[in-house]
């Protein structure tokens, strides 16, 4: 060690060593590196302590303020959902009929519904409620039950064919030919006159036949008409649209077995926020009825039209 | 860190060399107070882009009551960028890309006719560095002043000295950062908020990021961005030819220097070898040693001489502004070309033709465009929709941009479908008909949902075309193709 000195060439002192001839420069490592090193040993050291590192057998530390991702996770969502409350607070707040008429929360609401409905209705309904067989298309303006906002709404809140709640969206088509009370050529005829109506096969004597068929035991639900009613969720079988399939064997197998399509009730299922955006959202889709809801010629009383379908449908 | 004492310079003088560094140290550079008409010129030119950089935020410019009253401002938060009757949206920033490229070519073509006059007067760099040194030379004197001060101990004087320098120095950098946010929101308002504290952290963290970087390349860079930073000058010195204006040392006239020569000896040149020319330069270079990098062709070494050439009786323009191909012929012993005829050859017409033909172009534009658009996004979740008597409808989203400071009415209809109808979301579908008839809120895109409704017998897919029309007197319309879908055709 006693060997140091300075080297010629480049001016610098050696580290005092030397093993057959060869020596080492003494060119220690810049101040601002070692400073910044030393930092990060006590950075690294303060880091174990304040934040969880240590494993352990059972569990690892915990770290001075007990941080966890879970906590921090959970601290986020809270605060995400703080952020959501006063929007969500308002919509609570605004009535059914009074919400399309503040455009903002409405966008608010049915952007809402929407989420709502790709976690809650899309696994029936489609992904862009365009339904499938036995399921309705949301899009258009066929209801069963009633398009405007409250009727949505209704049954968002307490579903179709629900038992344990009273005031669920209730109705039974009868199963005509599995219990006997239509037998297969009457089916058959009933069936030729339902499709006849809007113009899928050309009117016949089956028909003609179907329709006093149909006088006799369909129109208490479907009307005289048969545009259906939505008193009981009949559909209208006049018209383009056809849950269960429009040709001779779905039409058949639906007289003959019936459909009792359901749907939950989502109103012990989610809060009433959510269901209130899911019926705005339903609603914006493009069918929806007018806010103030109108008088649906589908709903006119049956008396009245049961007499006339049936003097209508008498040979 | 720069050392701006003399004394860490290293002392070329020294028979043993240190060992060499990496890179040299800053070499102080104390430039002296000159007058002169390229020093006035100088003088125009700071202030008047001082003033410009300073003024601009505080014009007014009335728009009406639904835009921002402020002449020039780049609103962010609304995506919106006003300057003076123009007003760009986001989708129109090609604007301001073909002013960027305008600003390159200027550079060009200024480099082109004049050489470096960009660094020399009106760079940022150069201009804030000329208002540094001169807060330096009016509190601690000129040139030789400053040398004894920066050599003299810490005593009273040097204390109170570059305290109040250092002082000027923050309120300069602090007045330059805090300008700039001033042309990012209303001006008048973030002035009040930012000294009451009220301003967003984002206004007070750019104005210290500004300040900082102000002071840093002001106080203690100056000369080195242009010598070691500055790409710029790198590319001009491969633009520059023989035929750039670039100040040059008439060696021919000024050699061999000296203040008496020798007797017996040959007779001296024009220079006197008095090192005015060094000692007025901002980047502390001899101008003697003909071309480089260093220069900025400020042009003050070119007063400096001429004060000299003035007093010694001889001829002016021993330095000047000359191109190398005319210092030859000068020395050759013919007549130098006028400045004015050295400035168009053949590459600044170039520049120019290049610089005018995309300037007339975003004029073109800017005085062609339209002022409402439309854009159409079709619903692909369900493609179309079968309603309840057979008819088939699609949906789009619809978005309807008023682009001028005042609601407009406008009118949405469709070309491609026979017997289509369309209504509106908030509309009831009963109302459907071939157009729809909307007010559209000043300054602002309107989002619609817009449906479109085609007779039961329609099938297949077709190509439509909407067009947005404004009703006003000013009119205007707008296109944009989309399509609409039918179930295929039953065979």
């Amino acid at each position: 060690m006693a060997n140091k000195r300075i080297d010629e060439p480049t001016g610098t002192e050696t580290m005092g060593h030397e093993w057959d001839g060869i020596e080492e420069l003494n060119t220690p490592l810049p101040g601002w590196w070692l400073w910044t090193f030393y930092a990060c040993i006590i950075f690294a050291i303060a880091y174990c302590v304040v934040y969880p590192s240590w494993p352990g057998m059972k569990e690892g530390s915990h770290g001075v303020f007990g941080w966890t991702s879970r906590g921090q996770l959970a601290q986020e969502m809270a605060a995400a959902k703080a952020d959501r409350q006063v929007t969500l607070d308002a919509i609570a707040a605004t009535s059914l009929e009074d919400l399309p008429a503040n455009k903002d929360l409405m966008a608010k609401a049915v952007e809402g519904g929407k989420a709502a409905f790709k976690v809650n209705c899309v696994p029936c309904h489609g992904s862009g409620a365009a339904g499938s067989k036995g399921y309705p298309n949301l899009n258009d303006n066929d209801w069963l039950w009633g398009g405007s906002l409250t009727d949505i709404h209704t049954t968002l809140l307490h579903g179709i064919r629900q038992p344990g709640d009273a005031a669920t969206r209730m109705s039974a088509m009868p199963a005509f030919g599995r219990d006997g009370m239509l037998q297969p050529a009457a089916v058959a005829d009933v069936v030729s006159y339902v499709r006849s109506l809007s113009g899928l096969e050309p009117a016949s004597a089956a028909s003609q036949r179907g329709n006093a068929v149909f006088a006799a035991n369909c129109v208490a639900c479907h009307g005289p008409d048969a545009k259906g009613g939505r008193m009981f969720g009949a559909p209208n079988l006049a018209d383009k649209i056809w849950l269960y399939g429009s040709t001779r064997e779905d039409v058949t197998e639906t007289v003959t077995n019936a459909h009792a399509g359901v749907m939950p009730a989502w109103g012990g299922r989610l809060d009433p926020v959510t269901i209130k955006m899911l019926a705005v959202y339903v609603h914006s889709l493009g069918g929806g009825e007018k806010f103030a809801q109108p008088a649906p010629a589908g709903a006119a009383p049956a008396p009245a039209g049961a007499a006339s379908g049936a003097t209508n449908g008498q040979p | 860190m720069v050392n701006l004492d003399p004394k860490g310079q290293p002392n070329a003088g020294q028979p043993k060399a240190a060992p060499q560094g990496l890179h040299e140290a800053r070499k102080a550079v104390f430039p002296r107070q000159i007058d002169g008409k390229f020093r006035r010129l100088k003088w125009a030119i700071m202030a008047f882009c001082l003033a410009v950089y300073y003024i601009t935020p505080w014009l007014r410019w009335h728009r009406g009551p639904y835009s921002p009253d402020q002449a020039v401002l780049i609103d962010l938060a609304h995506r919106r960028f006003y300057m003076f009757s123009i007003e760009i949206w986001p989708q129109e920033f090609y604007f301001v890309a073909g002013l960027l490229i305008m600003a390159g070519i200027g550079l060009f073509l200024i480099t082109s006719a004049v050489g470096r006059a960009w660094c020399g007067y009106a760079c940022p760099q150069t201009v804030w560095t000329d208002l540094f040194q001169h807060v330096d030379r009016w509190i601690d004197g000129d040139r030789n002043a400053q040398f004894r001060l920066a050599k003299q101990p810490w005593n009273v004087e040097k204390i109170t000295k570059r305290l109040s320098k250092w002082t000027v120095y923050l309120l300069i950098s602090f007045s330059t950062g805090g300008a700039w946010i001033l042309y990012f929101a209303d001006a008048p308002t973030l002035f009040g908020d930012f000294f009451a504290g009220k301003a967003a952290s984002i206004a007070y963290s750019t104005v210290f990021v500004l300040t900082c970087t102000t002071l840093w390349l002001g106080a203690f860079m100056r000369e080195q961005v242009c010598i070691y930073m500055c790409p710029w000058p790198r590319v001009q010195s491969a633009m520059l030819d023989e035929k750039s204006l670039i100040v040059t040392y008439k060696d021919w006239r000024g050699e061999p220097r000296g203040k008496k020569a020798a007797p017996g000896a040959a007779p001296l040149g024009d220079c006197v070898d008095c090192g005015l020319c060094t000692a007025v330069c901002p980047t502390g270079i001899d101008i003697r040693e003909g071309p480089q990098l260093g220069c900025i062709t400020c042009a003050l070494c070119i007063d400096a001489c001429d004060q000299v050439m003035v007093k010694t009786g001889r001829p002016r323009g021993l330095i000047d502004y000359a191109t190398l191909e005319d210092a030859e012929r000068e020395k050759a012993g013919q007549p130098a070309t006028a400045h004015a005829k050295l400035i168009w050859h053949p590459r600044t017409l170039v520049y120019l033709g290049v610089w005018s033909a995309i300037g007339l172009g975003l004029l073109f534009m800017l005085g062609t465009r339209q002022h409402i658009s439309v854009a159409v996004s079709k619903d692909r979740n369900p493609p179309y929709m079968l309603l309840s008597a057979g008819e088939v409808r699609n949906a789009y989203a619809v978005r309807w941009k008023n682009m001028e400071g005042r609601p407009r009415k406008m009118e949405l209809s469709l070309d491609g479908v026979p017997g289509a109808k369309m209504w509106a979301e908030d509309m009831p579908m009963a109302s459907a008909s071939g157009k729809i008839i909307r007010i559209v809120p000043a300054d602002s895109t309107d989002p619609v949902r817009v449906y479109v409704l085609a007779p039961p017998t329609t099938t297949g897919e077709h190509k439509v075309t909407f067009t947005l029309r404004a009703l006003d007197a000013d009119g205007g319309s707008v296109s944009y193709a989309a399509r609409f879908d039918a179930p295929e055709a039953q065979p």
